[in-house]
């Protein structure tokens, strides 16, 4: 009898062997994968695909990678022509080489044939994460998800009228939202080391973390806000004299105080986990982190509610934020590429971006922005809208990794190590810049 | 009638089975062709994945090739990579920041492997279970260490800070392990250290053992103090297998990667930027493959070197 069972099992198994292949291959074949990054939009994104499921039959997978891996993981994927992803929410950073390197599919015809208008998308989204070259009309992604970097604040601790008197008494105006950068140190300051309900607070969660882009990403706020250009003219790559201008050096300088002065101790290697973390465990006063994280924090139970606060990267000389979001594209190397177009088709439709809002993503559909209810639907829906307004980003270059990770070592080597002056790093940063793109035969 | 074992009567069955032209092929080689056949398939496996590599990372190295671009023409530039990579203080200083880990952490997992080795040698009641508890570092994932050592360094909730805290009399949250540009290098030569002082132990600890009785009788009968025992027989003795264990350790350390990216990401800034981790920025960040072949080739060529003179050196001291 055990013969029988051990027989039995054994021609099971091998039955079942040789038909998962084929079920498997059945199902991947009305499958699509989407690649992104592992984050809470993420997991609205999860939630409103299902619709796309129901109403087209095709199936959808999902490759979500943590922040710190997500460009190392899917660039490599891009780069090795990896049939892993059929559609890419690529960091905006990304366009200039998806599109040169033939990574991406130029969606122009595709958005001719069904009438998609790029006109339907607010404009900065549609400089920053579809054209390349940057501004003319070749179109590589549709806007997917708009970010920007901006703050938010333990309201309930600035409503409190010992603080409010305390700091007016020093500073000579009320404890509310800084209005520009100086002012947020200033408020920072006054919260680093003070005790409040019996724990010892810190000014500012900030970013510093060197492997991947936090730093330039955190620093570049403050750049943007005194004026910040990555050239004289745009396109020529003059780098003198913008990149190290007076301005710049003064907005690296006092970013570096106010990581000195203002972060909790250890926070030397901090990127958006930290920064929410230093939140969410009572430890800082503000925090900056990128809009996509706002539903999130908002809803928390110990410092969401009424006890959180939300503002825009404050200015200094000019409004300015560093951009953040991405575009959603298909990738070349895809073996089903209409079944990708079809889920573009589908999610640039109105109802499709209202609801991409509802659940907790940042929709770029003017139908949503435009919308008279929108700046009250959130909290923080107002200030996402102001930020959009002035966003700046990083180089798109092909090259943009080599930039970026330029920029990451002179950073972090003048504001955490304590190395060379502001001025220093900033030369030697157009050093480096000159040399990549000496490389790429642009100068 | 003399039975056979079952791989005798497989291997019967396989020569029965053997078409008699092929048999008679095989029957015809010689023993030295035979002995080719089997080294073949193994010669062909190293040469494609280590000689090949090695000799395309050699060409590469004289390119401007970029692996993510593909559609780039790759031209031919001579030593300009080597020269750049050579004359590049980043580069330098990252050679620095090498050697300076390679060192300290030499000095100290000899001197406490040396040191744990003579001890547990000793023989003494449950040296068993400490020599077991000793080793558990060396059992961990690089990546594991790194990731609960950054815990402990961490400057409000670390179990480091408060012990160092606690006996030097400082507030625990006032100094930085990782975060300070003084005290990051030393960070990550605390960590190694702990790591793999037991694995130099363990090979010490060989050579102790190794040594045999009658000598240190000998010496005794001699009159010999326990000092001069010490230096005239265990140290002598136990140097070959402590200089393979500092070799091992050096070719390992030289090329350390995952611990300290675990632990600093090369910073802060980048002073605890080693070798390995400025190599892998440009090579798979950067992608400046041939800008990074040549630093690899370079780094190679620097281990191999040293390597071969080392173990030159450690033949010289066992043949004595």
């Amino acid at each position: 009898m055990k013969k029988v069972l051990a027989l039995a099992s054994a021609v099971s198994a091998a039955a079942l062997a040789l038909t998962a292949p084929v079920g498997e291959a059945k199902a991947q074949s009305t499958e699509l994968t989407l690649c992104w990054a592992a984050w809470d939009p993420a997991n609205a994104l999860v939630e409103l695909s299902k619709d796309f499921t129901a109403q087209s039959g095709i199936g959808m997978k999902f490759e979500f990678v943590p922040w710190p891996n997500f460009a190392d993981r899917m660039l490599n994927e891009l780069n090795s022509g990896g049939k892993l992803c059929d559609l890419m929410i690529g960091d905006s950073q990304w366009i200039g080489g998806g599109a040169e390197n033939g990574h991406y599919v130029k969606l122009n015809d595709f958005f001719d044939r069904e009438g998609i208008s790029m006109d339907d998308f607010a404009p900065a989204t549609v400089y920053a994460y579809s054209t390349w070259p940057k501004g003319e009309p070749n179109y590589y992604a549709l806007p997917a998800m708009g970010d920007a970097n901006a703050w938010f604040y333990r309201k309930d601790w600035f409503a409190r009228a010992d603080l409010q008197s305390e700091f007016k008494a020093k500073y000579g105006r009320d404890l509310a939202p800084p209005k520009t950068q100086l002012e947020l140190k200033d408020v920072a300051e006054f919260f680093q080391g003070r005790e409040i309900d019996g724990q010892k607070r810190y000014g500012a969660a900030i970013f510093t973390e060197r492997g991947s882009e936090g730093i330039t990403m955190g620093a570049t706020g403050a750049l943007y806000a005194w004026g910040f250009k990555y050239e004289n003219t745009p396109g020529k790559y003059d780098m003198e004299g913008a990149v190290n201008s007076a301005d710049a050096v003064a907005a690296l300088e006092y970013y570096k105080e106010l990581y000195k002065c203002c972060t909790p101790p250890g926070y030397t290697d901090s990127y958006m986990q930290e920064s929410l973390d230093a939140f969410k465990s009572g430890q800082v006063a503000m925090a900056m982190n990128w809009f996509a994280f706002f539903p999130g924090l908002h809803k928390d139970e110990q410092v969401g509610g009424d006890k959180i606060g939300f503002f825009v990267n404050p200015g200094q000389k000019v409004e300015a934020s560093t951009l953040g979001g991405q575009g959603i594209s298909v990738v070349s190397y895809s073996d089903k590429q209409e079944e990708a177009l079809q889920y573009i088709k589908w999610f640039a439709q109105p109802d499709v971006q209202k609801k991409w809002w509802a659940l907790g993503g940042y929709s770029c559909h003017v139908a949503v922005l435009n919308d008279p209810s929108f700046k009250e639907s959130q909290p923080f829906a107002a200030d996402f809208l102001l930020a959009m307004d002035g966003v700046q980003d990083f180089w798109q270059e092909p090259a943009y990794a080599e930039l970026l990770l330029a920029m990451q070592k002179r950073l972090h080597d003048y504001i955490v190590a304590d190395q060379g002056t502001a001025q220093e790093a900033l030369d030697k940063l157009i050093e480096d810049w000159t040399e990549t793109f000496e490389d790429e035969g642009k100068l | 009638m003399t039975e056979t074992s079952p791989i005798q009567r497989v291997a019967d069955s396989v020569a029965l089975s053997t078409p008699p032209r092929m048999a008679g092929q095989i029957r015809g080689l010689s023993d030295r062709a035979i002995a080719w056949l089997f080294v073949t398939p193994t010669i062909l496996l190293l040469l494609a994945i280590n000689i090949f590599p090695l000799v395309w990372t050699i060409y590469l190295s004289f390119t401007n090739y970029k692996a993510n671009r593909l559609n780039r023409e790759v031209k031919w530039i001579g030593l300009k990579n080597y020269e750049r990579v050579l004359t590049d203080s980043d580069i330098w200083h990252t050679l620095q920041v090498t050697a300076h880990f390679v060192c300290w952490t030499m000095f100290f997992q000899v001197i406490l492997g040396f040191g744990l080795a003579w001890l547990i040698n000793k023989q003494f009641r449950g040296h068993s279970f400490w020599t077991t508890l000793i080793l558990l570092p060396m059992m961990l994932s690089p990546a594991v260490v790194g990731n609960f050592w950054t815990f402990l360094y961490q400057p409000q909730i670390g179990l480091f800070n408060y012990v160092v805290g606690f006996f030097a009399g400082v507030d625990p949250s006032s100094f930085q392990m990782i975060g300070e540009v003084n005290l990051a290098p030393w960070a990550i030569i605390i960590v190694d250290t702990w790591m793999w002082t037991p694995y130099v132990m363990l090979i010490c600890l060989a050579g102790l053992r190794s040594i045999p009785d009658y000598i240190y009788e000998a010496a005794e009968v001699d009159r010999a103090s326990k000092w001069r025992q010490f230096w005239s027989i265990t140290v002598p003795m136990v140097l070959p297998f402590l200089m393979l264990a500092v070799l091992f350790r050096v070719i390992e350390n030289f090329k350390m990667f995952d611990l300290v990216v675990e632990l600093t990401s090369g910073g802060p800034g980048s002073v605890t930027e080693l070798a390995s981790i400025n190599l892998k920025r440009e090579a798979f960040e950067k992608w400046r493959t041939g800008y990074s072949s040549a630093f690899a080739i370079i780094l190679f060529v620097t281990v191999f070197g040293v390597a071969n003179i080392y173990v030159k050196a450690l033949n010289k001291v066992k043949q004595r």
